[in-house]
């Protein structure tokens, strides 16, 4: 094998792929990160078209042209409450582009053997993605209903589905001129990706889109051995392992394993929480609720996803800075699964200017909440429900939560008593300690924010 | 061809993305996860060499456009839209007395 231009270059990319990685640890090198990424693609693609495989350019320039045309305008208008949607239509294209890839391939070669393997693989991930990543995008959109829709033997027509898919791959591997079997293996793949996703509810998908995310990598990856490239094998494989990484972390945050997760259908209404009689509770107007915040010392915000829905962050932040002027010490409290993808509530509250320092992750402010004046609760629900450590009988029973109940006063600002994702009744809401604030989350902080600085003042 | 190199390199890869990720804040998990998901946007390299080919068929043709373009737009969008979410993480907000 001769060493010339290209291979050089694909050894740099490789390089900056990681150093973008190792640069992404921290918000203060984590755009350097970004620029080696960026680089590191730059000169991936270059190094392509330098290779004198590649003699047809009309086509090519064609598809990156219109390809960022589509991807300026996408990255660019989107609001930041949409990321989640964003990743999941973009991981979407990602993986449509692998498993046409490995389409054309067969066309082409019709290998034996071990490339046709790594196709066969690259496919079924690449397929089963695509459409996973649109239905995801549906249900973070709301086009359709985030609630899981199971029915009976869903768990095994799905995995008969796959077994199915995987029986044809293995076939196809050992008799690539079963033409006529290759668009029933696409079939299986694109519909098993729309099967996979219809039992996952809302709450669930910052686990799914991680997983999704591994998948598109892997994908990747093995297209990496089907064209002997290891470009292809190394960037696949830090995706891979990233995307199956923050999985992990997000079904711990969860107390729930990936199979609850995938085969599960967590996250349907409770039965049993319809016969309950209404048990009382205390609620409180905005002019209560500015009196008790402004006479803190200190107060912790957890945000959930409610919060990204009603739009509240930058009221949030306003209350933050007009808690903060008189002296109080105001912090958020994050929670790993808060919000439908990994880190979402850090990224809407850095939009709204929320200094990161003032961003506590679940480990650290739990130790302080017991010493905590006043906690707020914008928009989150299950994330701080105490069954998850009292009742072992509750379907979060084992979840790790924010504490919010050890404060002295928690206030929670939620539309009606609806129950939260799990469909469980939270006790937090019941406690002697606790005021309910009913109303819009953007509207009643709005009116937070103009009773403290007119009365307060 | 060698295959048992390339496993090499992908084992070695994988535990490296593993030692890099779990570095990360989880702060910055969202960002990640776009920077990660426009660098699987690598297999433009595959749609490009299927696309430029010299005798291609019409089909592979067609197929390796399309890859162009879904993974172009991925690639932009991803790089775009991280860089464009870490702008606004900041230490410090404006209004501080």
């Amino acid at each position: 094998m001769s060493f010339g231009v290209y291979q050089a270059l694909y050894i740099v990319a490789a390089g900056l792929f990681i150093l973008a990685l190792k640069w992404m640890s921290a918000p203060a090198t984590s755009r350097r990160g970004v620029i080696s990424g960026e680089v590191g693609m730059l000169l991936a693609v270059v190094a392509t078209l330098l290779r004198h495989e590649v003699v047809n350019y009309e086509w090519i320039a064609a598809g990156l042209i219109i390809g960022s045309a589509i991807g300026v305008p996408l990255a660019m208008l989107m609001p930041m409450t949409h990321v989640p949607q964003r990743t999941a239509i973009s991981q979407a294209c990602g993986a449509l582009a692998s498993a046409l890839i490995g389409t054309a391939e067969y066309y082409r070669l019709k290998p034996h053997g071990f490339i046709m393997g790594a196709l066969a693989i690259e496919m079924l991930l690449g397929f089963l993605t695509t459409t996973a990543s649109v239905m995801a995008f549906g249900k973070l959109h709301e086009m359709l209903p985030s609630r899981p829709i199971t029915f009976k033997g869903q768990n095994i027509v799905n995995l008969g589905l796959l077994g199915v898919a995987v029986a044809i791959a293995v076939v196809l591997v050992i008799h690539p001129e079963y033409s006529y079997l290759f668009p029933i293996f696409v079939a299986l793949a694109l519909i098993f990706g729309v099967l996979m996703i219809i039992p996952i509810g809302g709450a669930d998908m910052p686990t799914v889109i991680a997983l999704l995310n591994s998948y598109a990598g892997l994908s990747a990856c093995s297209m990496g051995f089907a064209l002997d490239n290891k470009l292809l094998i190394i960037a696949g494989a830090l995706d891979g392992s990233s995307g199956f990484i923050l999985s992990i972390i997000m079904c711990r945050a969860m107390n729930r394993s990936f199979t609850n997760v995938l085969f599960g259908g967590f996250g349907q209404i409770q039965k049993s929480v319809a016969g309950q009689e209404a048990r009382p509770v205390r609620s409180a107007t905005a002019e209560e609720a500015a009196g008790i915040l402004s006479d803190a010392r200190t107060v912790v915000i957890i945000p959930g996803y409610g919060m990204a829905v009603a739009q509240a962050q930058h009221k949030i932040r306003e209350l933050h800075d007009l808690l903060t002027k008189r002296g109080i010490d105001v912090r958020f409290a994050i929670h790993p699964v808060a919000g439908r993808m990994p880190g979402h509530m850090n990224v809407l509250l850095a939009e709204a200017d929320v200094p990161y320092d003032k961003l506590i992750e679940m480990e650290d402010i739990n130790s302080e909440m017991g010493l905590t004046d006043v906690t707020l609760i914008v928009g989150a629900n299950d994330i701080v429900n105490p069954a998850a450590q009292n009742d072992s009988g509750s379907p979060i029973a084992g979840m790790p939560i924010l504490d919010a109940y050890k404060s002295r006063t928690v206030m929670v600002i939620k539309r009606g008593m609806s129950p939260g994702f799990a469909g469980i009744d939270n006790e937090l809401y019941y406690m002697d300690k606790t005021l309910m604030l009913f109303g819009d989350a953007k509207a009643f902080l709005a009116s937070l924010v103009k009773e403290i600085s007119a009365n307060h003042d | 061809m060698n295959y048992e190199f390339g496993f090499y390199v992908f084992m070695l890869a994988a535990f490296l993305g593993f030692e890099l990720i779990r570095k990360v804040s989880p702060l910055l998990h969202t960002p990640l996860m776009s920077l990660t998901n426009a660098i699987a946007s690598i297999s433009v390299v595959g749609a490009i060499l299927i696309s430029g080919e010299k005798d291609a068929t019409t089909l592979s043709r067609v197929l390796g456009f399309v890859a162009v373009v879904s993974a172009t737009t991925n690639l932009v969008s991803g790089y775009l839209i991280t860089d464009r979410m870490l702008k606004m993480f900041k230490k410090r907000g404006p209004a501080k007395k």
